[in-house]
């Protein structure tokens, strides 16, 4: 699926065509990938699920951890389908247990990505789920939340990549599939 | 109306439902009990279980549209718009959503939010479900339903794992029925 064109899978045009592209939000400057429009189409939206199942569903992967809050889109449907947790990845102050967090760079300051104590354990193999990798900062911080509390990242899963970012460099060694390229 | 009180009494997998959810004391503030469901998604049968009877419910009354209020309820809403064939469209808080968007303002204990939905989500006529983790004063699953009617869509129902007791029967938001499957867990 990553970047290996000869062997694209069909329906990975299908869900490409349907992502659209809001330009200067938001803000200027910015391209917005929104994946909204994928959701509207049942068929694209079930492929884009079914194309992740294929590729984890045999890989022992017992905990689907989506960083909030487009990766709760996709994350769940991959879990219940491979029969993983769930763990949702939130900002702070949402999770109402005892947590952990992980801060991260922002283009102006940082912020915070919160996981429950307990969701997570050691020997766990996770699979990080968001809509879309740009300079992989968030990513980081899941992958650190993860890797703190024993669990093994197996890989980082997204719709979409803006390569020029390089969001796939700062993933701690960590392999990251992605369905849809953005230049 | 209670899952309960529609077909499934004594349906083991309520119970496996409840259970699964966490009681935290106090949260966001004091004399709130607030219902964890991240322990019902830490337990992959009892979340399968939540999808799967609201999947049995809805999948031959032709909804063509589930919408979820973010964000919890857009852990719920895309597995069961995905087993029925339906499209998946996030409501969300203010200036999250590119494009068009039509907004709708709703009441909070102190002052008032508001929730936001693409002008492109729906086509005229449209069967529409609506799901949230948890319904307590209606306010938001109100506010989502004029979203969705000032779209076209039609309401049929709105969905939720967790409903305070006053919800049994035949009681009605802005004349939709609700459908949820347990009451709030107690503290042990």
């Amino acid at each position: 699926m990553s970047g290996n064109k000869e062997e694209e899978d069909p329906r990975i045009n299908g869900i490409k065509t349907k992502i659209r592209v809001v330009p200067d939000f938001p803000k200027k400057g910015i391209m917005f990938q929104d994946i909204t429009t994928v959701l509207l189409d049942p068929k694209a939206f079930k492929d884009t699920i079914d194309l992740f199942v294929e590729r984890y569903r045999d890989k022992n992967i017992s905990v689907v951890a989506g960083i909030e809050a487009r990766g709760f889109l996709f994350g769940p449907p991959i879990a219940l389908a491979i029969g993983a947790k769930f763990v949702p990845l939130r900002k702070p102050k949402k999770l109402p247990g005892e947590t952990i967090f992980e801060e991260y760079e922002l283009e102006y300051g940082n912020d915070r990505l919160e996981m429950h104590v307990g969701a997570v354990e050691a020997g766990d193999r996770a699979l990080v789920v968001d809509d879309l990798i740009a300079t992989g900062g968030t990513l980081c911080a899941a992958i650190n939340l993860l890797e703190r509390v024993g669990a093994e990242v197996v890989e980082c899963a997204c719709v979409i990549e803006l390569p020029e970012l390089q969001g796939r460099q700062r993933l701690k060694g960590k392999p990251l599939c992605m369905l849809v390229e953005y230049r | 109306m209670f899952a309960v009180e529609n077909g499934l009494q004594g349906d083991p997998r309520l119970q496996t439902i409840s259970d699964a959810i966490r009681v935290i004391p106090h949260f966001p503030k004091t004399g709130i009990m607030f219902q964890d469901i991240t322990t019902l998604l830490l337990d992959p049968v009892a979340f399968k279980h939540v999808v799967d009877i609201f999947v049995d419910r809805y999948k031959h009354m032709n909804i063509s549209l589930v919408a979820g209020v973010e964000a919890r309820g857009f852990i719920f809403g895309p597995p069961i718009a995905l087993a029925i064939g339906a499209k998946f469209v996030p409501l969300r808080k203010p200036g999250k959503l590119p494009g068009r968007v039509i907004s709708e303002e709703y009441e909070l204990e102190y002052g008032n939010d508001r929730l936001e939905m693409s002008m492109e989500a729906v086509k005229t006529h449209e069967r529409a479900l609506v799901i949230d983790d948890l319904v307590a004063t209606g306010g938001t699953l109100s506010a989502s339903i004029n979203l969705l009617e000032r779209a076209g869509a039609e309401v049929v129902e709105c969905a939720c794992v967790v409903g305070l007791p006053k919800f049994k029967g035949e009681c009605r938001l802005k004349g939709k029925p609700l459908y949820v499957l347990v009451e709030p867990s107690q503290l042990d």
